[in-house]
This record gives C-alpha cells, sequence and structure tokens, in this order.
C-alpha cells in the first residue's frame, strides 16, 4: 500500500496515513488512483508533514479525500503548516457547491429551434420595416442622404468586383458554348449555339452567377464589418452619438448594392457572351461577324431587360441580410463566423428562390 | 541564489526605431516585481520577450533556469506550462464559458478525470474570490473587475511558478485595485509564486511591489527596492516619485529614504 505519495500504517485502534513527496498538478493523478484503493473502517490520522510541495491542486485533492474519509470515520489531520491550513480556508469555501446541468430532451431542442426561426423571421420583417422608414427619411429630409459612403460603397462592392466577375461569366459562357456545340453540331444546326448561349446568359446566367459571387464576397463582407463594429461597441456609440446605424451603415450598402449590381450584370453578359463567341470560334468554326450578325436577329433587347430587373431585388437581398446578420452578431468572436456563414447561405438561397419566382412571373406573363 | 528571470542586455528594434538598447534586469524567486516607466518605453515589449511573443534583436533573457533563445519546441512548451500571464484586457476566450476558460489548458495537458478539473477550476474561482455561479458565464457578460479575476484564475490554472501581470489594477476602482493587490501578495505568499507586473499604479508600487525596473530613454535607469529607486536622480524617476502630489500622498514610505 506503501509508495512515494504517502505510507499506510495500521495500528489498533487507529490508520496512520503520511502524505510525502510531491502533491501537485503533476502527481495528482498518481496520487488519487492509489489512494481510492485504501481501505479504511477506524479513525484516520493523516500527516502532513512529509510533503515537501504542495500547490492548489493538491490541496484540492487532500479536501476531496479528507472529506470522503470524514463521512465513515473520524479523521485527524497533523503536521500542517499555517500556509496549508490558510490554502485550505481559500479553496474549501465553494468546493462542494455542485453546479447543475440541465440535459434537453428532443422536442426542447426541437421547439427552442422553431422558436428561434420564426423570431428570427420577426426579427428580419422588423429589420426591413427600420430600413423602409429609413429610406423614406431621405424624403423628408434629402440632406441625410449619404452620396458619399454609396459611392465609396460602389466602389467597393461594384468596381473591385469586375475583374472576378468578367472570369467566372466568361468561363460560364464557354463551358455552355462547349457543352452545346456537341449536341448542336450532331443535327448541323451549329449557328443555333448562338441562341443558346446569348439568351441563356442574359435571362439566366448573368444575373444569377453575378448575385452568387456578391452575396459571397459583398454580403459576407457587411456582416462582418457590422458585426465587427457591434462586438467593439462602435454601433452603441454611433447610437449614443444620435447616428442611426440604418441610415449610415445599412442604407448606403443597400443602396449602393442596388446601383452595382445590374451595372455588374450589364458587364457580365458582355464577357459571358464574348466567352461563348471564343468558344464557337474554337469548336464549332463560327467567326464573330457570324456570331455577331446572328446575335442582332435572335437577341431581343427585351431579354437583357429581363435580367436587368433582377439585379436590384437580388442586390436588396444580399445586401439586406449581410447587414441584418451583422447586426445579430452577440459578443463574442465565433459568432461572426456563424453569422457571416449563414448570411452567404440565406442569401444565395434566396437569390436561387427569387430567379425561379422570376421564372414563373416571366413564363405565366407569356415572356 | 539563481534569479528566475534573468535579462541580460536586451536590444529591439522596430524598423529603424529603437526601443531598448541593452536592457538589464533580474528578477529573484517569490518576489513581486514591477515594470515601470513612461508610456511608449518598451514595457509591454520586454515582457512579450520574456514570454517568448516576440524575439529580442540582441541579448539573452533566462526564465527559470532556461535561456529563451535558442531554447527547443519541446522545452518552450513545457516553460509556457511553468508561467500564467494576464493580459491587460483579459483575453479570456469570448467564445468559452469562465470555467471552459480556466479549464481549457487542464483538458489539454493533463490527463486528470472530469471531476477533478471541475473541482479545480471551482477551487481557483475560490481563491480569486470569484462566486461558483460565475463559472457558468460568458467572458461578455462580466464587469471589468470580474474579468480582471478570471483571468487572474484562468492564469492559475497549471499552478505556475511565474505569474506575470500586464496592468493588474488598470481598470478598476481604487477599492476594487487594492483588493487585487491583496489577492497578488496572498497568492505570492501561499503558492510560494513569482510575481512580474508592469504597472503605473502608486499604490501598488508602494504597497506590495518588493523589487522594481524603471525603464527609460530605452534603458533601465534604476533598478532595486523603492529605496534604490528613489536615489536615482533620473529625470523620469524625478517626475513620476518626487512630484508633489506623489510626495505628499505617500510621505510617510518616502520619509525613511
Amino acid at each position: 500500500m506503501n509508495n512515494i505519495y504517502f505510507i499506510y500504517e495500521e495500528y489498533h485502534d487507529y490508520i496512520k496515513l503520511i502524505s510525502q513527496g510531491e502533491w501537485t498538478l503533476a502527481t495528482v493523478r498518481q496520487i488519487e488512483e492509489k489512494i481510492t484503493k485504501i481501505s479504511y473502517d477506524k479513525k484516520i490520522v493523516w500527516d502532513l508533514s512529509n510533503v515537501s510541495s504542495f500547490d492548489s491542486s493538491g490541496v484540492v485533492l487532500f479536501i476531496e479525500y479528507y472529506r470522503a474519509f470524514q463521512k465513515r470515520v473520524e479523521v485527524e489531520v497533523v503536521g500542517y503548516t499555517p500556509k496549508q491550513k490558510e490554502m485550505y480556508r481559500l479553496i474549501s469555501k465553494d468546493l462542494e457547491i455542485k453546479t447543475e446541468y440541465k440535459k434537453e430532451s428532443i422536442f426542447e431542442k426541437i421547439g427552442k429551434k422553431a422558436y428561434e426561426v420564426i423570431f428570427d423571421i420577426f426579427d428580419f420583417i422588423n429589420f426591413l420595416g427600420h430600413l423602409f422608414l429609413t429610406f423614406l427619411n431621405i424624403f423628408i429630409h434629402p440632406k441625410d442622404f449619404r452620396i458619399k459612403e454609396i459611392v465609396y460603397h460602389i466602389h467597393k462592392s461594384g468596381l473591385n468586383a469586375l475583374i472576378i466577375i468578367g472570369l467566372t461569366s466568361f468561363l460560364v459562357g464557354m463551358v455552355i458554348a462547349y457543352q452545346g456545340s456537341v449536341e448542336l453540331a450532331k443535327f448541323g444546326a451549329d449557328i443555333f449555339i448562338v441562341d443558346t448561349v446569348g439568351i441563356s446568359i442574359t435571362r439566366e446566367l448573368g444575373p444569377m452567377i453575378t448575385a452568387i459571387v456578391i452575396a459571397g464576397r459583398s454580403g459576407s463582407a457587411y456582416t462582418a464589418e457590422i458585426g465587427a463594429m457591434k462586438i467593439t461597441e462602435e454601433i452603441s456609440a454611433m447610437r449614443t452619438m444620435g447616428f442611426d446605424p440604418y441610415a449610415f451603415l445599412v442604407l448606403p450598402r443597400v443602396i449602393a448594392l442596388m446601383v452595382a449590381l445590374p451595372l455588374l450584370i450589364f458587364f457580365s453578359d458582355i464577357v459571358g457572351i464574348l466567352g461563348g463567341m471564343v468558344a464557337s470560334k474554337m469548336q464549332l468554326g463560327i467567326s464573330m461577324t457570324q456570331f455577331i450578325d446572328r446575335l442582332y436577329e435572335v437577341l431581343d433587347v427585351k431579354e437583357y431587360i429581363l435580367g436587368m430587373i433582377k439585379g436590384p431585388i437580388f442586390a436588396f437581398v444580399i445586401a439586406s441580410i449581410g447587414c441584418f446578420r451583422g447586426f445579430q452578431v452577440s459578443d463574442n468572436t465565433e459568432s461572426i463566423g456563424l453569422h457571416t456563414t449563414s448570411s452567404v447561405v440565406n442569401s444565395i438561397f434566396l437569390v436561387i428562390a427569387f430567379d425561379a419566382l422570376f421564372s414563373v412571373i416571366y413564363t405565366e406573363f407569356g415572356l | 541564489m539563481k534569479p528566475v528571470i534573468k535579462v541580460d542586455g536586451i536590444v529591439t528594434r522596430f524598423e529603424d526605431r529603437t526601443i531598448h538598447d541593452g536592457i538589464n534586469l533580474h528578477v529573484n524567486k517569490n518576489e513581486i516585481y514591477a515594470i515601470l516607466g513612461e508610456s511608449g518605453s518598451g514595457k509591454s515589449v520586454l515582457m512579450k520577450e520574456i514570454i517568448m511573443l516576440l524575439r529580442p534583436n540582441a541579448g539573452n533573457i533566462s526564465v527559470l533556469g532556461r535561456e529563451i533563445n535558442n531554447i527547443s519546441h519541446k522545452e518552450a512548451q513545457k516553460l509556457r506550462l511553468d508561467w500564467g500571464v494576464l493580459f491587460q484586457f483579459g483575453a479570456l476566450y469570448s467564445s468559452l464559458t469562465i470555467a471552459e476558460n480556466i479549464e481549457v489548458q487542464l483538458k489539454e495537458y493533463t490527463n486528470l478525470s472530469k471531476s477533478m478539473r471541475d473541482r479545480l477550476v471551482r477551487s481557483k474561482l475560490s481563491l480569486v474570490g470569484l462566486k461558483p455561479y460565475v463559472a457558468n458565464l460568458y467572458p461578455s457578460e462580466l464587469s471589468g473587475g470580474m474579468v480582471k479575476r478570471a483571468s487572474l484564475a484562468r492564469a492559475l490554472a497549471m499552478d505556475p511558478h511565474l505569474l506575470f501581470l500586464d496592468e493588474p489594477t488598470s481598470g478598476l476602482d481604487p477599492i476594487g485595485a487594492r483588493n487585487f493587490d491583496k489577492l497578488i501578495v496572498d497568492l505570492r505568499n501561499l503558492l510560494g509564486i513569482t510575481v512580474v507586473m508592469i504597472t503605473h499604479d502608486l499604490d501598488s508600487i508602494f504597497g506590495i511591489v518588493d523589487r522594481m525596473a524603471v525603464l527609460a530613454d530605452k534603458h533601465v535607469v534604476a533598478e532595486g527596492t523603492l529605496k534604490n529607486v528613489l536615489q536615482s536622480q533620473h529625470p523620469f524617476v524625478e517626475l513620476f516619485f518626487k512630484n508633489e502630489y506623489t510626495k505628499e500622498r505617500f510621505k510617510e514610505k518616502i520619509k525613511d529614504v
């Protein structure tokens, strides 16, 4: 029973337990393994005078077993120093208070989640209402229209996105032309590639690709910016100075994106068709002039406008969700990540959902 | 007796700005040592160099008998478990509760059972004078004083031999600051730890500090006990300790110098 941490001596009417060596964080585990095996049925005299070093972990271990022994037999502690006694006094105070962890049942979890989702929607409606009021306010006080911020955000979210939008659209245009050309060549209907590329890019793919890239690029940035400002209490500081965060942060971003996105879609349309043109030349040998002539014939301005109309709507969805999630960030760094993720996921999903809605509407009206 | 920390000829440059130009000091076992100096004198930089967050351009630092200039990764990890650091603004992990903050090192570096870890966490909370309910709160739900105490509890989690405190009493009310001072002294006496702190707090300096180093003009312009430091004629020492306010407020202590 004896080891480097304690000696166990059994006498006629008591057990003597002599602690020795180091009782510290590093040894607590080993001591605990051995000390639980002690059998006792009479008074214990616990001698601490041989312990070479004691830290607070050692004291915690001592207290735990002191109390455990005490439940069954009488325990007398001898040979302790005033320091150890003081440590005992400081540490033992709150050691026994058990903090209760409540386990949630599955139904509780489902209920809570549902409640969260519903209130999330209410919050968003509230946000939209506030945003609308701020917007109306511009007509009453035109001075509150923050043109400088708007231009800044058009530059940041619009102009700076040109390269990535151009690259993505060009590649998508090429892919459409490549894939289409294989099928069309079978029928000798090579020239119809122009119809395929022209209409699909302007009506569907241009707006969609642009919106998805912008959701990932600017929607996430809006959430992170506003979220970080919330953590550092900048938003509170603005409120105390009488600056409405909706007027200063949200509205400029929403308006800027609503201006920038249609322009980006316009750009995306051009580059996408250019991509298709290059692929047609390479794959089917359709010359540039041929391609453009055919484009004049088949691509109505209508198709292009139908695509552009989606721009401001997508922009509104992306910017408002980005800002809304930013305001939801709570006081820890992890929540910036969570809300940025949900901002991007929500806005991409809603962009696709709205696109589907547009398709239905266009078809219903025979456009 | 060998010093716990020995700083020898430290030179630090940020681009072409020299912060330290030959800093020498040593900290003895079991003392409360203060680093003071005007703002921008490189107190925090010096502390960061001692705790291996920054590397000096030249000079040697040895901590607990280990040279940190050419220390192996393994040795460095071992050394890091031997000290606790209290950052100026707490630096508690905001996504963890206070209990998890205190527990995190125990969980990573020891094989203690969950119940033992819980007990240790509670013992640390009671050591720094926090109520047990604080354990389940998040850092953002605590007041400034509680954040300081909670991060002190976290710094003490591994029962370190050495404790670094960056302006421990800044941002606390005077009563809270004195209680914190008392707590530091108690911990030093009970746990036998060595405390190194950056401070501007005159009450701490006159009340609890054993020895100190005064940083100014890229050098240590005075080192030693309060008595030694007060004998210095350096302009910063004059300004800091021998102004009317300090003289009046601490005349009892200054008298016998």
